[in-house]
C-alpha cells in the first residue's frame, strides 16, 4: 500500500474529527450555560465536518495516488514499538467519512425536534458529537491502535446514549450489556494487534499489510479469527449479537445513527480494511462466511416474531449486517459489494428508524405495533418516507436494496460448488424472510383498523424531523442505482481492494434478480395472508407454535448467555469472596491469632502497639548493629 | 539551588513542614491545612524543577548527592533518581496537594485533631520521597520501614469503624515483609564485604557477581517484602481492609503511592541486583500476577463496600504491573512504570470521588445508593471518568500503560498475556456494575430518604435482582412486554421529578480537587510520550541488567522474507 503525504485540505482532515470533539467538550464542560444553543452547535460542527469531508474527498478523487497519509504526532514510542497518531484518507475511509458526517448530520437535525422536550437535550448532543468524533477516528486512523481507540470510543458513546434515560433500569442494564459484550470482542481485536506487533514489529496498516506475506498460515488464520471476534462484537453478529436489540432502549435517533447506519457496520469496515490479511487466509474467510450466513438467517427469523417496532428493525439490522459479513467473507469479489450494501443500508435503515421515531413521537412513545394500525392517513410524510425505505430494504426492483443485496447474492452464487449454492440459497431465503417481517411491520403500523390506546392522538412530526426523513428516503430510492450503475463504487474502491477478477456467473444476474424478486414477493404475500387479511389481536396470542415461541425468545440467545456465563459468573464471584474472606484472610488471621495467643487479645494489643513497635524497632536495630559489627569485624 | 540539593530539599521540606504543623495548637486546623497545602505545593514545584533538570539522555542516576551516614558500615545518606524514580516523585508531588485539598473539610474522630492528620501526611510525603530517591539500600530500607509509621497513624487514628483492626493488620503484614527484607539487606552487605569493601551503595552492589544460590535467597527476601507491599495474591488481604478503613486521603496515598514501592522495588532492586534469580523466579511471579488480575477482578465484582471494591480493583491492576515488570521487555517494563503513575492518578481519582459520595450518604455500601446521576450530574460524570480510567478505556491514561504492558509482554509471554487480556472484560464488569448500581436507576437509598429506602441493610444482591427484574420486564420479555417498556418510556421523557434529597452536586472546592486529576487522566491518555521519554531509558537499562535486549523486542517474522506463506 503506497501513500503520499497530505497536502492542502487533506492535511486538515484532523479538523473533521476535531470539530465534533470540540462540540462535545464545549457542551459537556459548558454546563447549563449552553442549554439554549447547545443543540445548534452540536449540529453545526457535524455539518461543517461534512463539508470539509466532501471537499477532502473531491481533492482525493483528483489525485494520481489515491491514498493520503497525514501524520500528526508520536503517540507512543517505547522500545521497538512506534505508534504514530496519523490519518489515512483513501477511497474506503473517505466513503465512511462522508457516510458518518452526512447521515450523522441529518440525524443531528432530526434530534433537534425529537429531543426538543427532553431536559437533557444538550447532553444528548454532546454524546452524539462524541460518537461522531470517535467513529471518524475509527475509520480515518492509519494504524490498528488508532482504530482501536476509536473502536472503544464509539463503544463508550454507545454506552452513554443507550443509558441516556438512565433512570430506567432497562436502559442502564442494556447499556452495560452492550459495553461488556463489545469488550469480549475487543479482546479479540487487542490480541490481534499484539500478534501483529510480535510477528511484524509494527501496528500501522502500511507496515502490517506490507509484511503479512511473510507470515505463516496458522498465524494469518489466527489474526483473521481474532479480528473477526472484534468485528462480531461491534457489529452484533453471532455469537455476540444479543446486545444489539437491547440497545433499542436508547433514544431512537441513537438507534438510527449508531445501531443501524454507522457504528454497527464498523465490523464490516474492519474486515474490509484488513483485506490483505483475509486475502491470504481462506480458513478465516470461511468462518466469516459462516458467521454472516448464520446471522442473516437468525436476525430475519427472530425479526418475524417481535411486536416492538424498534426491535424488529434491530433484528433486521443484525440480519442485514449478516449480508455484509457474507459479502466480505467472499473475499475480493465481495468487498465492494459489502461496502455498497453498507451505504444503501445506512440510508434506508436510518430512514426507517427515524420513521419509527416519528411514529413513536405520534403515539406517545409506544413501540408495540399491536397498538398501532391505520397510521398511513394520520402520518402521510412518515408513511411515504418509511414506505420507500421499506421497499428499498425488501429489494423492490430498481430501489437501493435491489441493486446492492442482489450483488451480494450473485457473488455468493458465483462462488460455485456446494458452498456457493448453500450460501446463495441462505441469502435468497433471507430475502424472503426480510420481505415477510417488513411487510408485517408495515401492515401492523400503517394499515388496518386503528388499535390505539386511549388518549392517543397521532399527529405528523414537525418539519425539522420530517426533512431528514425525506432526504434519507431519496437516498433509499436512488443510492443503489447511483452506486452500482452511475458512479460504480467498485471502481472508486479499486485502489484499496485491487481490481477484482471478472466474475464467471454460475447463474445469470438477470435470473438471480428475478428469483430474488419472486421470493420477496412470496414473503410479502405470506405477510398479507398472516397479518393483513385478518384482525391483529391487541395482545400477542399466547398459544403459538414452538417455532414462534422460540423466535419470540430470540431463539434463546439470552437464556444461553445467562446460563453459560452470567449465573456461573455470579456463583464463582460469590464463592471467591467467601474463599478470600474465610480462606486466604482467615488463614492469615488465624496465624496472627495463634501468634498473639488469641484473636481477642489482638484487639487489646493494638492500643499499646506503638510502644511495642518502638520496642521492635529497638530490637531490630540491635540485630542490625550486631550483624554489621560481626561482618565488619569478621 | 544546586540541582543536587533538589532531592534533599524534597525530603527536608515536608519533614520540616510536618514538624511545624505538629507544633501548632491542636485547634488551629485552618492554619494547619494551609501550611500543609503550601508545603506540598512547594514539593510539587521541586519535583517539576527536578524533572526540568533531568537529562533523559544522561547518566542512569542524576541529581545525586551523598554524605556518609554510618561510615563504619558503609552506609551513606545517598539520594539520586533515574527516570523511574523521577516519575514516582512527580506522582507524589501531584497527589499530596490533591489529598490535602480533598481532606480540607474532613472532621477528625473524637479526641483527634486534623492538625495531627496533616502533620502525619507531610511526614509521609517526606518518607515517600526518600524511599524513591534513596540510592543506598540501607537508606531505602529505613525509609521503607519509616513510611509505615505515619500511615499506621493515618489509618489507625483517622479511619473508619474498624480502623484499629485494619491498621494493625497493615502493620503486621508490612513489618513481616520488612523484617525478611532486612535480613536480605544485611545479606547483601555480607556478600559485598566478602567480595571486597562492604557497601550499601546501589551502583556498587549492582556490579557484584553473586552466587546463584545466594541470589535466590536474597531475591526472595526482597521479593516477599515487595509482594506484600504491592500486593500480589495471595499476600493481598491486608489491602482491602486498610483501603476500606483508611480516610480517603490516606487510601489515595496508600494505594496510589505506598503500594507502588513494591513494584518499584521489583524493578529497582530485584531485577538489577539478582538477575539470575529474577529470570528463574519469573514464571512463578507471572503466575501470581495473572492470578491476581483475574482473581481480584472477580472479587471486586462481589464486594458490597465501595472502598473495598476499589481496593480489589487495585490488586488486579498490580497484577498487570507485575506482569509488565517480569515479562522482561523494554515495552512492557515502560508500560509497567507508566501504569504505576497512571494507576495512582486514576485510582486516586476513583477513591476521591467515592469518598465524596460517601461523605454525602454516610454509607460505604453500594446497595445504599442508586439513581445519583439524575440529581448530581457532575459527581456522576467524574465518577464515570474515574471508572473508565480504571477499566483502561482508550483516551484515558490507563489505556496507554495497560496496552503497553500487554503488547510488550505478548512476544515473550503469550499465554500469560492472553489470560491477563481477558481481565479487561472483568474490569468493564466491575466498573460498570458499580456505576449502574450507584448512579443509574430510579433515585433510591440513603440519599433519597423520601422513598423510604433508608438504612444500610440493602445488599448488593438486592440491587442486582431489582435491576434484573425491571430489565426483563421491559427488554427480555419479547413481544408481549413491549407495552411495559412503553409506560416507563413515557415517564422518563418528562423532566425527572426531584425527590426531597440531601444530595448536592460537587462543590467548588471539590471541583478544584478533581479537576487536576481529570485533566491528567485525559491529557496523559492523549499525549503520554513526555512521561514515556523519561521512563524508557531507565527501564531499558534495567532490562539490560537482567539480560534482555534494551532496544525492545524483535519481531518474529522479518518483513520481506518470502517463506512461510501458504
Amino acid at each position: 500500500m503506497d501513500t503520499v503525504a497530505a497536502e492542502g485540505l487533506l492535511s486538515a482532515t484532523w479538523l473533521v474529527i476535531a470539530l465534533p470533539l470540540l462540540g462535545a467538550a464545549v457542551l459537556l464542560l459548558g454546563g447549563r450555560r449552553t442549554d439554549r444553543w447547545g443543540h445548534l452547535l452540536g449540529t453545526a460542527t457535524v455539518a461543517v465536518a461534512f463539508v470539509l469531508a466532501l471537499l477532502a474527498t473531491l481533492q482525493l478523487a483528483g489525485l494520481e495516488e489515491r491514498a493520503v497519509d497525514a501524520e500528526l504526532f508520536t503517540f507512543v514510542s517505547a522500545g521497538s514499538l512506534e505508534i504514530t497518531a496519523g490519518l489515512l484518507v483513501d477511497p474506503l475511509s473517505a466513503t465512511f467519512m462522508l457516510l458518518i458526517t452526512g447521515v450523522g448530520g441529518l440525524i443531528h437535525v432530526y434530534s433537534i425536534g425529537y429531543m426538543a422536550h427532553d431536559p437533557r437535550r444538550r447532553r444528548f448532543f454532546a454524546y452524539l458529537n462524541l460518537f461522531v468524533a470517535a467513529m471518524l477516528l475509527l475509520v480515518l486512523g492509519d494504524n490498528y491502535v488508532a482504530l482501536y481507540v476509536g473502536w472503544e470510543g464509539v463503544g463508550l458513546a454507545s454506552y452513554l446514549l443507550i443509558a441516556f434515560w438512565h433512570e430506567r433500569p432497562a436502559a442502564a442494564t442494556a447499556a452495560k450489556k452492550a459495553f461488556v459484550m463489545n469488550r469480549v470482542g475487543d479482546v479479540g481485536l487487542a490480541l490481534a494487534i499484539f500478534v501483529m506487533f510480535a510477528q511484524l514489529g509494527t501496528v500501522s496498516y502500511e507496515g502490517v499489510f506490507g509484511g503479512v506475506g511473510a507470515l505463516a498460515g496458522g498465524t494469518l488464520t489466527a489474526l483473521g479469527l481474532l479480528l473477526l471476534l472484534g468485528a462480531c462484537g461491534k457489529s452484533g453478529q453471532f455469537p455476540l449479537q444479543a446486545w444489539l436489540p437491547d440497545a433499542m432502549e436508547g433514544p431512537t435517533p441513537v438507534s438510527a445513527l449508531i445501531h443501524a447506519a454507522t457504528m454497527v457496520t464498523a465490523g464490516v469496515y474492519l474486515i474490509a480494511r484488513s483485506a490483505p490479511i483475509y486475502d491470504l487466509t481462506p480458513t478465516a474467510r470461511a468462518v466469516v462466511l459462516a458467521v454472516g450466513a448464520i446471522t442473516l438467517l437468525y436476525g430475519a427469523i427472530v425479526g418475524c416474531a417481535y411486536d416492538d417496532i424498534k426491535k424488529v428493525l434491530a433484528y433486521s439490522t443484525v440480519s442485514q449486517i449478516g449480508y455484509m459479513f457474507l459479502a466480505v467473507g467472499l473475499g475480493p469479489v465481495g468487498y465492494a459489494a459489502a461496502i455498497a450494501h453498507l451505504l444503501t443500508h445506512g440510508f434506508f435503515k436510518a430512514g426507517l428508524f427515524l420513521g419509527a421515531g416519528s411514529v413513536m413521537h405520534a403515539m406517545d412513545d409506544q413501540v408495540d405495533m399491536r397498538r398501532f394500525g391505520g397510521l398511513a392517513r394520520k402520518l402521510p410524510v412518515t408513511f411515504a418516507t418509511f414506505g420507500l425505505g421499506y421497499l428499498a430494504l425488501i429489494g423492490f426492483p430498481f430501489l437501493s436494496g435491489y441493486w446492492t443485496k442482489d450483488a451480494i447474492i450473485e457473488a455468493a452464487l458465483d462462488r460455485g460448488g456446494w458452498s456457493g449454492w448453500l450460501l446463495g440459497g441462505v441469502a435468497v431465503l433471507g430475502a424472503g424472510l426480510t420481505a415477510f417481517y417488513m411487510t408485517r411491520l408495515m401492515i401492523m403500523t400503517f394499515f388496518g383498523r386503528p388499535r390505539w390506546t386511549d388518549g392517543v392522538h397521532p399527529h405528523e412530526s414537525p418539519s425539522v424531523m420530517t426533512a431528514p426523513m425525506v432526504v434519507l428516503a431519496v437516498g433509499s430510492v436512488a443510492a443503489g442505482f447511483l452506486l452500482v450503475q452511475v458512479f460504480p463504487l467498485q471502481g472508486w474502491l479499486e485502489p484499496v481492494f485491487g481490481e477484482p477478477a471478472e466474475a464467471e456467473h454460475v447463474v445469470a444476474p438477470a435470473v438471480v434478480g428475478l428469483v430474488v424478486t419472486a421470493v420477496a414477493a412470496l414473503g410479502v404475500l405470506a405477510a398479507w395472508l398472516f397479518v393483513g387479511r385478518r384482525e391483529v389481536p391487541e395482545v400477542a396470542p399466547a398459544r403459538v407454535s414452538p417455532v414462534v415461541h422460540a423466535a419470540r425468545r430470540a431463539l434463546y440467545a439470552d437464556a444461553v448467555n445467562e446460563s453459560l456465563f452470567m449465573r456461573p459468573g455470579q456463583w464463582l464471584t460469590r464463592a471467591l469472596v467467601w474463599l478470600d474472606n474465610r480462606g486466604v484472610d482467615g488463614a492469615v488471621n488465624g496465624l496472627a491469632a495463634t501468634l498473639g495467643g488469641s484473636s481477642s487479645r489482638l484487639g487489646r494489643v493494638q492500643t499499646g502497639f506503638v510502644r511495642s513497635y518502638a520496642l521492635g524497632m529497638l530490637g531490630g536495630a540491635v540485630v542490625i548493629a550486631g550483624a554489621l559489627l560481626a561482618v565488619t569485624a569478621g | 539551588m544546586s540541582d543536587s540539593l533538589l532531592l534533599v530539599a524534597m525530603v527536608a521540606v515536608p519533614a520540616v513542614g510536618a514538624a511545624v504543623v505538629a507544633a501548632l495548637p491542636r485547634e488551629r486546623t485552618d492554619t494547619a491545612r494551609v501550611v500543609a497545602l503550601g508545603v506540598s505545593l512547594v514539593v510539587l514545584l521541586l519535583a517539576v524543577l527536578a524533572t526540568v533538570a533531568f537529562d533523559t539522555g544522561g547518566d542512569r542516576f542524576q541529581l545525586t548527592s551523598s554524605v556518609p551516614w554510618i561510615p563504619g558500615f558503609g552506609v551513606d545518606f545517598a539520594l539520586g533518581v533515574d527516570g523511574i524514580a523521577l516519575v514516582m516523585l512527580l506522582l507524589v508531588g501531584v497527589l499530596v496537594p490533591v489529598v490535602v485539598l480533598a481532606s480540607w473539610e474532613d472532621r477528625a474522630p473524637a479526641n483527634r485533631s486534623m492538625r495531627t492528620f496533616f502533620a502525619w501526611l507531610l511526614l509521609l510525603e517526606a518518607c515517600m520521597v526518600g524511599v524513591f530517591a534513596a540510592t543506598d539500600v540501607f537508606l531505602f530500607y529505613v525509609f521503607f520501614e519509616a513510611m509505615l509509621v505515619p500511615m499506621y497513624f493515618i489509618v489507625g487514628s483517622f479511619g473508619g469503624p474498624r480502623r484499629q483492626y485494619a491498621a494493625v493488620k497493615f502493620f503486621l503484614y508490612s513489618l513481616l515483609g520488612g523484617l525478611v527484607m532486612l535480613a536480605a539487606v544485611i545479606g547483601l552487605y555480607v556478600v559485598s564485604a566478602s567480595a571486597g569493601e562492604g557497601t550499601f551503595a546501589f551502583e556498587s552492589l549492582r556490579q557484584l557477581d553473586i552466587d546463584p544460590d545466594v541470589q535466590r535467597l536474597l531475591f526472595l527476601g526482597f521479593f516477599v517484602a515487595f509482594a506484600i507491599k504491592a500486593p500480589l495474591v495471595p499476600l493481598h488481604t491486608w489491602l482491602p481492609d486498610a483501603g476500606a478503613e483508611a480516610p480517603i486521603g490516606g487510601a489515595v496515598l496508600l494505594v496510589g503511592v505506598l503500594d507502588k514501592v513494591g513494584t518499584f522495588g521489583f524493578l529497582r532492586y530485584c531485577l538489577p541486583l539478582f538477575p539470575d534469580a529474577s529470570r528463574e523466579f519469573a514464571p512463578l511471579v507471572l503466575v501470581l500476577a495473572v492470578a491476581g488480575v483475574l482473581y481480584a477482578a472477580l472479587l471486586a465484582m462481589g464486594q458490597t463496600d465501595m472502598k473495598r471494591l476499589v481496593s480489589y480493583t487495585s490488586i488486579a491492576h498490580f497484577g498487570f504491573i507485575a506482569l509488565g515488570v517480569f515479562a522482561f521487555t523494554t515495552e512492557a517494563g515502560t508500560g509497567a512504570v507508566l501504569y504505576m503513575v497512571n494507576h495512582g492518578i486514576a485510582t486516586g481519582l476513583l477513591f476521591i470521588v467515592v469518598g465524596m459520595l460517601i461523605a454525602r450518604g454516610g454509607s460505604r455500601l453500594v446497595g445504599d445508593y442508586g439513581g445519583v446521576a439524575a440529581h448530581a450530574p457532575k459527581l456522576a460524570g467524574v465518577f464515570l471518568i474515574a471508572g473508565l480510567a480504571s477499566l483502561a478505556l482508550p483516551g484515558t491514561n490507563s489505556f496507554v500503560s495497560e496496552f503497553l504492558v500487554l503488547i510488550g509482554s505478548f512476544p515473550t509471554r503469550p499465554v500469560f498475556t492472553v489470560l491477563a487480556t481477558a481481565g479487561i472484560i472483568l474490569a468493564a464488569l466491575y466498573v460498570l456494575l458499580l456505576y449502574q448500581r450507584t448512579m443509574h436507576g430510579p433515585p433510591r437509598g440513603v440519599l433519597f430518604p423520601a422513598d423510604g429506602a433508608v438504612g444500610g441493610t440493602t445488599g448488593t444482591d438486592g440491587t442486582t435482582r431489582h435491576g434484573a427484574t425491571a430489565a426483563s420486564a421491559t427488554t427480555g420479555g419479547g413481544p408481549g412486554a413491549a407495552s411495559g417498556g412503553t409506560a416507563t418510556a413515557t415517564l422518563t421523557h418528562e423532566a425527572p421529578a426531584r425527590p426531597a434529597s440531601r444530595l448536592r452536586d460537587l462543590s467548588r472546592r471539590e471541583l478544584v480537587v478533581v479537576a487536576p486529576l481529570v485533566a491528567l487522566v485525559i491529557g496523559l491518555g492523549v499525549y503520554p510520550q513526555p512521561l514515556i521519554r523519561l521512563i524508557e531509558p531507565a527501564v531499558a537499562a534495567t532490562m539490560s541488567d537482567v539480560g534482555a535486549d534494551p532496544a525492545g523486542t524483535t519481531p518474529a517474522t522479518t518483513p520481506g522474507s518470502t517463506e512461510g506463506t501458504d
